[in-house]
């Protein structure tokens, strides 16, 4: 009820105005590029390091009742990784130097465009970045034969997936941060994430106690739906982790776009 | 058979919690007229224009902007208003002619419009020479004339200046007045605020003065000045005296005395003729100033403080 009266006052353009914005930002110089750039090789350098050096070491993983090599079995989780670092890296630091000290959505806010559609626009934008790593991360484990060319394409809106869940979680931490001291217990939290999440190991592994908290976390759902596309195992399961990410983008979207009324329109 | 008017507020009232910031005022701007808040800072003006420009919405009374209630249709009140805000901000990222095609996107005005009209805007606020440079080098002066192009880039019905020339040295102030003249001759509404009176006096058809959330004065800047004020005024300065010593020495000196802590003001029809009975009465100011009653004498009179502490 709420989300289509929402629904029926967006206007797309006003919408893309928001994401022409960040493109603008990004043509308009070298800075935006070198951040964009470096935000793409982490997963990498984890994929080669760990995925293909470990692996060597590991050999062989069993996983739902199927054999895969340690790198088959970490680079979705890298994938899944990307999605979630691309999109969380433009929602939340730039977002927030946005949001509370370059003004750009006081500003934004003086003309037709709603909280909302600052906030879709936002995401739009956090998406489009998201997908340019997945994107060209899907080409790597096509080339180094970690993935087959279809299962990678039918990864890939997977990841636009895990890219909206994390960008709307972003926008909406960003919204109730004080100050840049906040961002360090993220950091943490995203890194916890990024260790546990089933990525470098099977969840089965940990005490049930343990399996039971990684469940409820996000990447987790994230690398279990990228995995299961990317190996070619599409189970019905799939769907719950979809699921639970599509919850991710409703929830953090309303609450984003709550909060920036909350703050800005006073 | 006066036209509808743009702004209309009846009651009009702003609280931040327990803080009353307006408080309860009313209003009425017409179409073409130059409208002023006047007042010292936390009077309430910048409150008020937040809740013309529909960002912020009141906490009680009635608001109309262009016959429109804020609280349904902010949107569509927006898309015709133009707004320069108190703090620049303009947007770094971009360069100045970005800055102006970027924010037309915001009303939905197509991408050929948008660059015909910022290059037509540039040159209006005379910067089409820094079209292609980024917003941080240019001066205080000019990052407020790009503001103001930006705010007329939907070519609005209402243009919103929150103090627009606070903290610009006095050129880029003068530069910045003719052009704000500019506009009003074209017949744009001009909606102000300030803490100059200068400024307000330059500028405002009509104004408001106002102080701790509401309105103490209105009418034209010249009506307020002859209803609260005489004509001229006599500032007499006292060497080591104090103001408040020597004032009880010229009860009757004009029509009114009002000793500041640095010198004292003789409000009188007619100056010269004050300043004569000052020295007949023996005093020896050691300095005597006549001059036209200004709205600072207006304000100092109705609030019994000066405008920019």
């Amino acid at each position: 009820m709420v989300t289509t009266m929402i629904a029926a006052r967006v206007s797309p353009g006003r919408v893309g105005a928001v994401i022409n914005r960040n493109l603008g930002a990004l043509r308009s110089g070298p800075s935006y590029w070198l951040v964009l750039v470096s935000g793409f090789f982490e997963p990498l350098l984890y994929l080669l390091s760990i995925g293909v050096g470990v692996g060597a070491l590991v050999g062989e993983l069993q996983v739902g009742g199927r054999t895969l090599p340690y790198a088959t079995f970490v680079a979705p989780a890298m994938l899944a990784v990307s999605a979630m670092s691309g999109a969380l890296a433009e929602t939340t630091f730039n977002f927030f130097f946005k949001m509370k000290y370059q003004k750009t959505f006081d500003a934004i806010l003086a003309t037709p465009v709603r909280p909302f559609e600052i906030a879709l626009g936002e995401l739009g934008w956090a998406m489009m970045r998201g997908s340019l790593y997945t994107g060209v991360f899907l080409l790597v484990m096509v080339a180094l034969g970690l993935a087959a060319p279809l299962w990678a394409l039918a990864a890939f809106p997977a990841t636009i997936l895990v890219g909206l869940a994390f960008g709307s979680l972003g926008m909406a931490v960003s919204t109730l941060m004080r100050g840049w001291q906040d961002f360090d217990l993220m950091s943490t939290g995203q890194f916890a994430l990024f260790l546990f999440s089933g990525t470098f190991s099977p969840v089965g592994d940990y005490p049930v106690a343990m399996q039971v908290l990684i469940q409820a976390t996000p990447l987790y759902h994230a690398v279990e739906l990228v995995r299961g596309l990317a190996i070619g195992d599409p189970r019905w399961g799939l769907l719950v982790h979809a699921a639970y990410l599509l919850a991710m983008v409703v929830a953090g979207l309303l609450f984003a776009a709550r909060r920036l009324q909350r703050v800005l329109c006073v | 058979m006066s036209p509808q008017p743009l702004i209309h507020a009846r009651g009009l009232v702003k609280r931040f919690g327990s803080f009353t910031a307006v408080d309860g005022i009313d209003l009425q701007v017409a179409p073409g007229e130059a409208f002023g808040f006047l007042g010292p800072n936390g009077a309430g003006k910048s409150s008020t224009m937040r809740m013309i420009s529909c960002v912020s919405l009141p906490t009680a009374g009635e608001l109309r902007i262009l016959g429109m209630d804020p609280a349904r249709d902010g949107t569509r009140i927006r898309a015709r208003l133009g707004v320069c805000p108190q703090l620049d901000n303009l947007d770094p990222d971009l360069s100045v002619r970005e800055n102006l095609t970027t924010y037309a996107r915001y009303f939905g005005i197509p991408r050929a419009e948008a660059r015909r009209r910022a290059d037509e805007l540039l040159e209006f606020v005379q910067l089409a020479d820094r079209a292609g440079s980024k917003v941080d080098p240019l001066s205080g002066g000019m990052k407020r004339r790009l503001t103001i192009a930006r705010a007329m880039v939907n070519e609005p019905d209402i243009v919103l200046l929150d103090e627009p020339t606070t903290g610009l040295d006095p050129q880029a102030r003068h530069l910045l007045w003719e052009r704000l003249f500019q506009l009003k001759r074209r017949g744009t509404t001009l909606v102000l605020t300030t803490h100059y009176m200068d400024e307000a006096e330059q500028l405002c058809d009509r104004l408001v003065v106002m102080d701790g959330g509401r309105i103490v004065a209105e009418g034209s800047p010249r009506s307020l000045i002859e209803t609260y004020s005489t004509p001229e005024v006599v500032e007499l300065r006292f060497g080591d005296d104090r103001p408040a010593d020597v004032a009880g020495k010229l009860a009757g000196v004009g029509e009114r005395i009002d000793p500041l802590p640095d010198r004292v003001l003789v409000y009188a029809a007619d100056g010269d003729a004050a300043t004569a009975e000052v020295h007949r009465r023996g005093l020896t100011p050691s300095s005597v100033l006549v001059r036209r009653s200004t709205l600072e004498d207006v304000f100092l009179h109705l609030t019994g403080r000066t405008l920019v502490d």
